[in-house]
């Protein structure tokens, strides 16, 4: 029987279907429904999640569906496993607060249907459809078209306000991503070419080293760099995420950012586990290295928040490429159990949590005071204690200081460049960890100053909006208490458990 | 051989003018151009539903909006003086982009032999599902989740597309407003070509499931000739917040939607036929999609609302 | 299968030089159209793959087929939702640039 027993299997499906009804609803029954679709559909959402992690968490095994009962190669298949169902909670969990963030900033209308309401409330399930679908696929073409998906739900976001600069920036987006998207479909094409087959269990049990195989992860992997922002192909992501209105840039730098990390994950560590490479890991982790350098220096030089905001997400992708060449073991034993590993996934939850806080943060502090230049943040720490509060907690994540999920995260690629002899890995966290404090008090340190005048903010900021910031901002530090070893939901589904055991 | 040696130069051939013609009008008409070109190269690789959507899709929507497109941006052809690459530029890029193809063409020549196919048990599970053209049933059985989500896809690029509407203008009219020229060229065209054409679309489709055709291909005929009737101005585009329009586009995926979560109910599974009623649930889903799909292809070619709603 | 090959190594160069195109052209309508090329180079190696696949019958896998379809159709969405933010963008400013590089 290949789908699995538990009910949990069927869960998979609803974690797609729910979102695409939701989608569906809100076009059909117009912009003053959508709101509340998307409202009744987060908690839904949630559970679905939560239930998928217990499900994967009590049986200790991947949950796996074939769709229409048509078993691989000749179907597509779901798969969830402990990676999968960590992801699936920490997007459900981001995008309800993020929607009751954004209640306050795109308010259903009474009468008419008005369009940044109805494009917002409709593209926001689309995401969370797209982002699951991603996370569970087992599939490379499925995955292909949950990732167009993801980017056609992403791209209207940026530009939602309609100003010249986001269209631009949106544009280039997309092409950014189109171009990933293609390479991504023609390294598909090759290993179909050569094996037969576009699952990622059968093509983990045939591939072999070798030119087509080197060639479609190569152009795979390339695609999703693009998609990723990645050094050098970032450009695409500071105005982008920027220009976004301030619930899209959290959606966008917190989870769609890290999709193609995860689709890199999958490559590298399910279908090519018993090929040799050492040397193409080091370069992930040469261009990670880099975009924590760039992103951070530019960061530094940043007039704007929101921009200061997005180059940190340039920099703190860099991060997550360090697991690579840390995690990837030359003799070809078990890369998954290592620290590195749990560590490269933290950082991208953790991320998660506290880029969403402290961009909902930069965005009810360019509410209250009708600009995000950091000059002039002075005292609106006295204004918005609560928001201000909260983006220093998403800061200290990022800084990687004790306690938060951040910390965590850096100790654990610590700990491992030490063990594994790559030191100079250890020196790129620490002076990114330094790099990082110095922008995030550039700005708290402005931020707390006294005004030369009172500050008289423009609108009245809701404590609710404030209460569900820090919220996001408190997970990014509880993750913080997660003991400094390899996480045992986050071992689930990799093969070696039933030989190797955690260590 | 010597005629697809023929037809791949002259596709190549195309698709270099495509890429170095000064002029972008110039450069759009070659992309048509290769496009059908392509469709007979697809027929020499004996894969006619494919053809059909590449002259269909590739060649002529796209053609079409690529002209549409061009013709408005006119003024901005010639780049700005700092904008265009330099030499080194084009020459690194020429080197990486020749190192790629390299690569790729000695891919295409090391590809085992014999060569790994799924086309067996395609076939063998052909007899469940009713269907006769073994690609249909690739996209409607074996990979239904595939084309559920394609169509999903298809709805998120037309609200991406809306969202640019001005505020003002949201809920409108796409599109400006085409003059009905009684003695033109185009109504006479529109009015002998489109009921002909709306037959040749729903015969495509329904013949898709035996033979080459299927949904894809009948809408794209059928959004054709909506786009045409639009152009010569005998309808006009309909206001983007009109209630049944909507329902139009999400018909197809909600149906699709619904019938696969049936065959939880019928079967044990999502997107899974009981034998004896596959086709007929199979036809069921198509006929919605082909109509959503349709509207849903006319109007990204439509465009944004820009006429403001009564 | 040699008129498979051919059209594979045509595919190979069509890849290439619609790479070529997006990345020298700065009109984003010109990158939009060396996209579609790539896209058809890429469709086109796989529809190599396809005929090399021919059995049971058919004159190539079906599976290929299908996805090359479904590829088309999304490609189609890709280019109108580039093109009307293209058209957007010029509305707003009368110009084309994306300004850094594409």
């Amino acid at each position: 029987m290949p789908n699995s027993a538990t009910a949990g299997a069927f869960l998979l499906i609803l974690a797609i279907v729910l979102p695409v009804s939701g989608v569906l609803l809100s076009l059909v029954l117009g912009g003053r429904h959508a709101e509340r679709i998307a409202l009744i559909l987060m908690p839904a959402g949630l559970a679905v999640a939560l239930t998928i992690a217990a499900a994967v968490w009590r049986t200790h095994n991947v949950l796996q569906y074939f769709v229409g009962n048509w078993s691989p190669p000749l179907g597509v298949a779901f798969r969830a496993d402990g990676l999968s169902a960590a992801m699936m909670v920490t997007a459900a969990v981001l995008i309800c607060g993020i929607g009751l963030f954004a209640r306050g900033q795109f308010p259903s209308p009474q009468q008419s249907e008005l369009r940044a309401p109805l494009v917002f409330w409709t593209l926001l399930p689309a995401v969370w459809g797209a982002l699951n679908a991603v996370f569970i696929g087992g599939d490379l073409f499925n995955l292909y078209v949950a990732l167009e998906l993801l980017t056609f739900a992403a791209v209207p976001l940026v530009s939602l306000d309609g100003r010249a600069e986001t269209l631009a920036a949106a544009l280039r987006y997309l092409l950014f991503a189109l171009l990933g998207s293609i390479l991504y479909l023609l390294g598909a094409v090759l290993l179909y070419g050569a094996y037969g087959t576009l699952d990622i269990v059968l093509l983990s049990g045939h591939i072999q080293a070798g030119p087509i195989a080197w060639a479609a992860i190569s152009l795979m992997t390339t695609g999703l760099l693009a998609k990723a922002a990645l050094y050098p192909f970032h450009l695409w992501l500071p105005p982008a995420h920027a220009g976004a209105p301030a619930p899209a840039s959290a959606i966008l730098s917190g989870l769609v950012v890290k999709a193609p990390f995860f689709l890199v994950i999958r490559l590298w560590f399910d279908i090519m586990p018993r090929m040799p490479e050492p040397a193409a890991a080091q370069v992930l982790g040469i261009l990670g290295a880099a975009a924590i350098l760039v992103g951070s220096v530019v960061a530094l030089r940043q007039v704007r928040l929101k921009l200061l905001i997005a180059y940190s997400t340039v920099a703190q992708i860099g991060y997550l490429f360090l697991m690579f060449p840390l995690a990837i073991k030359p003799e070809m034993g078990d890369p998954w159990n290592t620290t590195a590993w749990t560590g490269g996934v933290l950082q991208a939850i953790s991320h998660a949590f506290a880029k969403a806080a402290m961009f909902m943060a930069a965005g009810l502090i360019a509410e209250a005071l009708g600009h995000d230049r950091i000059a002039g943040l002075s005292g609106i720490g006295r204004a918005l204690p609560i928001t201000v509060f909260a983006f220093a907690l998403g800061g200290v994540s990022l800084m990687g200081l004790p306690p938060s999920g951040g910390f965590v995260a850096k100790a654990m690629l610590l700990t491992a460049a030490v063990a594994e002899g790559q030191w100079w890995w250890a020196v790129v966290v620490l002076v990114g960890g330094l790099l990082a404090g110095g922008y995030v008090f550039l700005v708290l340190a402005r931020a707390l100053a006294d005004a030369s005048q009172p500050l008289t903010l423009l609108s009245p900021i809701s404590p609710s909006r404030q209460g569900v910031v820090v919220a996001l901002a408190v997970c990014a530090v509880l993750l913080g208490f997660i003991p400094l070893r390899p996480l045992e939901l986050l071992q689930i589904g990799r093969p070696d458990i039933a030989v190797g055991g955690i260590r | 051989m010597a005629f697809d040696t023929g037809v791949a130069v002259l596709v190549l051939g195309v698709a270099v003018w495509t890429i170095a013609a000064r002029d972008t009008f110039a450069a759009v008409v070659g992309f048509v151009a290769y496009g059908l070109l392509l469709a007979l190269v697809w027929v020499r690789l004996a894969a006619p539903d494919v053809a059909l959507t590449e002259a269909a899709i590739g060649s002529g929507v796209t053609g079409g909006l690529m002209l549409g497109a061009s013709t408005r941006l006119r003024r901005t052809d010639t780049p700005a003086v700092g904008e265009k690459p330099g030499a080194v530029l084009r020459l690194a890029a020429a080197v990486l982009c020749a190192l790629v193809s390299a690569g790729l063409a000695a891919i295409v020549l090391l590809f085992p032999e014999p060569a790994p196919t799924l086309a067996p048990p395609a076939a063998a599970n052909l007899e469940v599902t009713g269907l006769g053209n073994p690609v249909t049933a690739v996209l409607m059985a074996y990979r239904a989740i595939d084309t559920l989500l394609e169509t999903v896809v298809l709805l998120l690029a037309l609200v991406g597309i809306w969202s640019l509407a001005p505020d003002g203008i949201w809920g409108g009219f796409p599109g400006p407003r085409h003059k009905a020229d009684s003695e033109g060229v185009l109504t006479f065209v529109a009015q002998l070509l489109v009921p002909v054409g709306i037959l040749v679309g729903i015969y495509i489709f329904w013949v898709g499931s035996v033979a080459p055709g299927g949904e894809f291909q009948g809408a794209t005929i059928l959004a054709a000739m909506w786009i045409l009737t639009m152009m010569a101005g005998q309808v006009d585009a309909p206001p983007v917040s009109q209630r049944w329009l909507r329902l139009l586009l999400i018909a197809g995926p909600a149906v699709f939607l619904a019938i696969g979560l049936a065959g939880f109910a019928m079967v044990g599974a999502f997107l899974a036929y009981p034998v004896d009623y596959a086709k007929v649930l199979i036809v069921t889903i198509e006929i919605p999609v082909t109509l959503s799909i349709a509207a849903t292809l006319a109007l990204l070619v439509a465009g944004p609302p820009e006429r403001a709603p009564k | 299968m040699s008129d498979a090959i051919l059209y594979g190594l045509c595919g190979a160069v069509l890849v290439g030089l619609g790479l070529f195109g997006l990345i020298v052209h700065p009109q984003p309508l010109r990158k939009i159209l060396a996209f579609n090329l790539i896209g058809g180079g890429v469709f086109l190696l796989f529809g190599v793959v396809a005929r090399r696949g021919a059995a049971a019958g058919f004159g190539g896998d079906p599976v290929p087929h299908a996805l090359i379809i479904t590829g088309i159709v999304v490609a189609f969405a890709a280019t109108a939702l580039a093109i009307a933010l293209l058209l957007r963008l010029f509305r707003e400013t009368g110009r084309t640039t994306l300004g850094s590089d594409g």
